[in-house]
């Protein structure tokens, strides 16, 4: 296990690596100067080419990009050019947002997802199976957009249940510790709060969950038959051991690798893919960061943004790597 | 003689695929009986493997099912059996060994872990009992450095070590009948050998009946006292090891023993029976080798052979063993609806 780990980190620098030059070239991809992008059009060409030389732009690539890494490395990720503060202190409640909105998803996504999926497989072609398939199909193809208005409309403005937007309520704001609002309320001990962050989180979780929620289903379910059908699970059962057993150690665990990759790459691509719902729900995550970063052409944070979104990325891979050679004793590097 | 644990009557377990209905096992009765050793020979897709699954009640289904006939367990019939009066017989009083050591035991869970499932199943001890009994029972069926095994995964382990740690498995509680599918075929010959005795050995020392399900004849010489020959899902012939062997009554029979290669005759060409066994269907009429056998005349053709008692428990499913005074079982076809 801890060789597996040493490599499997190891291999991480080439990847970081290749994040950082992508994310550094971006600049040097806009069309024209980024001097004369920073500056707007009316800029004169002294002003330019002081801004050059003060940004290091008339240095050779190799050279930024040596002072890009230091940065980096020392947690400098740059000045927003719209707050002209450092956004490495300005992005953290953004990505606390993500995270916090992600992990709800993912918990509902793989909660239900699972457990449908194995209701489906062990009573195979029964009305639940058909019933979960279906809305496992109705799911995924399910524009987010469109479920998130629904749910609005449905959930917040008809039955008022849930708040239809936000984190917390606005007219009463928490001191923020950790930017996880669920657990800062917990840390306050303020519960009546925790319930109140909890309820924010529903109608967005659901609708960035329900496309992995659904994928999950469909691959728990088709994994889960496959195995139940293999030689070990035929000699569980000769042991006399019940169809509980056979299913939730057995076959569960064994169905659970390829399951465990699409929760990893799902994971991944809700951390990027929350725009639109952050969006729709003004939940302020680092995707809205980078959209309104994008609006106002802020080129430092949009690198930030999307450097820190590939790092986040990178790691959950990392998780799910080190998780599979928990699960299966038979994966080398 | 001693006896009767077992007695298979007249089973009939069908498949019900798009293709329609195949009778896999068609008319099956085996006896067997405490601490004996039957082997059941026949080529693949003979029903060896069903009739074993149907002992175990493990047939997959959909699309398998046990249409009619019993399997009496020391006189409980375990086609009538609960669930959980099953799971109570599994891998406790009867207990089963697959073809496939490789495939046959969990990647995930280590050696112990999977001796002790089946340990904790049935006995009510606590864990450390169940571990001592684990290495206990892996140092019975031969298996070095016992201790260690315990905590190695399956793919740590070599074809022959794993078919132990199944035997293992299967013997963990005294069972009475230990069916043994195809335990050696997939394992190379001194291996096979190694297992065969032990399979010998336990059955000696614990007194457990085997069922060995094998197409080879060399297993069978080695280690059953008595045979049943199966063919496209019937018995074709029954008798003690020794009588099949030197004088085989059935065709079938007579051609799979002319199949196995002599070492004083290695210069002539291997015997092979032509043709391969037809794919069982409802409503087959006449003998179901007759297209493979160089005796047939235009009975086989238009009547089902019975299983005719030649004398003690020697039975053949022949005409050419036809004497009217004998019948032991009319073939049940005609009973059966389509």
């Amino acid at each position: 296990m801890f060789a597996y780990t040493t490599r499997r980190l190891l291999m991480l620098i080439p990847v970081l690596i290749g994040m950082t030059l992508i994310t550094f070239s971006i600049v040097h991809l806009i069309p024209g100067n980024p001097a004369q992008v920073i500056l707007g059009e009316t800029a004169t060409a002294t002003a330019i080419e002081d801004l050059e030389e003060s940004m290091g732009l008339n240095e050779p690539y190799f050279v930024q990009y040596s002072i890009y890494i230091t940065d980096l490395l020392q947690g400098d990720l740059g000045t927003s050019l719209r707050s002209k503060t450092a956004i490495s202190t300005e992005i953290w409640p953004y990505v606390a947002a993500t995270f916090e909105l992600t992990i709800f998803a993912m918990l509902f996504a793989v909660i239900v997802g699972v457990n449908a999926g194995i209701i489906s497989a062990w009573k195979q072609n029964s009305w639940f199976d058909f019933l979960a398939m279906l809305f496992a199909l109705i799911g995924v193809s399910m524009p987010v957009f469109w479920l998130a208005l629904m749910e609005q409309w449905v959930f917040a403005q008809q039955l008022d249940w849930f708040p239809s937007s936000g984190r917390q309520n606005n007219r009463d704001p928490m001191q923020p510790i950790t930017h996880f609002y669920v657990l800062d309320s917990l840390i306050h001990l303020d519960f009546a709060r925790t319930i109140t962050n909890l309820k924010h989180l529903v109608l967005p979780s659901i609708a960035l969950g329900t496309i992995p929620m659904a994928i999950i289903a469909r691959m728990t379910r088709s994994s889960m038959l496959e195995v139940m059908k293999s030689d070990y699970i035929r000699t569980v059962r000769a042991k006399g051991s019940g169809q509980f057993l056979v299913i939730y150690k057995h076959a569960l665990k064994n169905a659970l690798i390829p399951v465990l990759t699409v929760i990893g790459l799902q994971t991944g691509v809700l951390l990027g893919g929350a725009i639109l719902t952050e969006t729709i729900f003004s939940w302020p995550g680092i995707g809205r960061y980078v959209y309104e970063a994008i609006n106002y052409r802020d080129y430092p944070v949009i690198q930030s943004g999307i450097l820190v979104i590939a790092f986040i990325f990178v790691m959950i891979n990392l998780i799910v790597d080190l998780l599979y050679k928990y699960i299966d004793p038979r994966i080398k590097y | 003689m001693s006896e009767e644990i077992l007695n298979i009557n007249e089973l009939h377990t069908h498949f019900f695929t798009d293709n329609g209905e195949i009778p896999a096992v068609d008319g099956v009765s085996i006896s067997v009986n405490k601490g004996e050793v039957v082997g059941i020979v026949g080529e693949s897709g003979c029903g060896k493997s069903v009739t074993s699954l149907s002992i175990m009640q493990l047939v997959p289904s959909p699309p398998g099912k046990i249409v009619s006939g019993s399997i009496e367990f020391k006189g409980e019939n375990l086609v009538r059996s609960s669930k959980k009066r099953m799971k109570q017989i599994r891998g406790n009083e009867i207990s089963m060994i697959f073809q496939e050591p490789m495939t046959s035991l969990d990647p995930l869970f280590t050696i112990g872990n999977q001796l002790r499932e089946a340990i904790r199943l049935h006995q009510n001890v606590s864990k450390k009992e169940a571990i001592r009994k684990s290495i206990e029972m892996l140092k019975l069926v031969g298996i070095p450095r016992a201790e260690e095994v315990i905590d190695e995964y399956p793919h740590q382990l070599s074809g022959g070590m794993r078919q132990r740690v199944m035997i293992a498995i299967a013997m963990a509680c005294d069972p009475e009948i230990l069916i043994a599918d195809e335990p050696t075929t997939a394992l190379d010959v001194t291996i096979q050998a190694q297992i065969l005795d032990l399979m010998k050995r336990l059955n000696e020392e614990k007194e457990t009946a085997i069922v060995l399900i094998t197409h080879d004849l060399g297993v069978v010489a080695e280690i059953c006292d008595r045979v049943v020959v199966m063919y496209a899902g019937q018995v074709v012939e029954e008798g003690t090891t020794r009588e099949i062997l030197k004088d085989p009554q059935h065709p079938y029979s007579k051609g799979l023993i002319r199949s196995l290669p002599k070492i004083h005759e290695r210069d002539q060409k291997l015997y092979s029976i032509p043709g391969t066994v037809p794919k069982p269907k409802m409503g087959m009429v006449g003998c179901r080798f007759k297209d493979r056998c160089e005796f047939a005349y235009d009975r086989c053709f238009e009547e089902n052979p019975a299983l005719y008692s030649i004398e003690g428990n020697r039975r053949s499913r022949c005409f050419l063993s036809d004497d009217p005074e004998k019948v032991v079982t009319e073939n049940a076809e005609a009973n059966i609806g389509s």
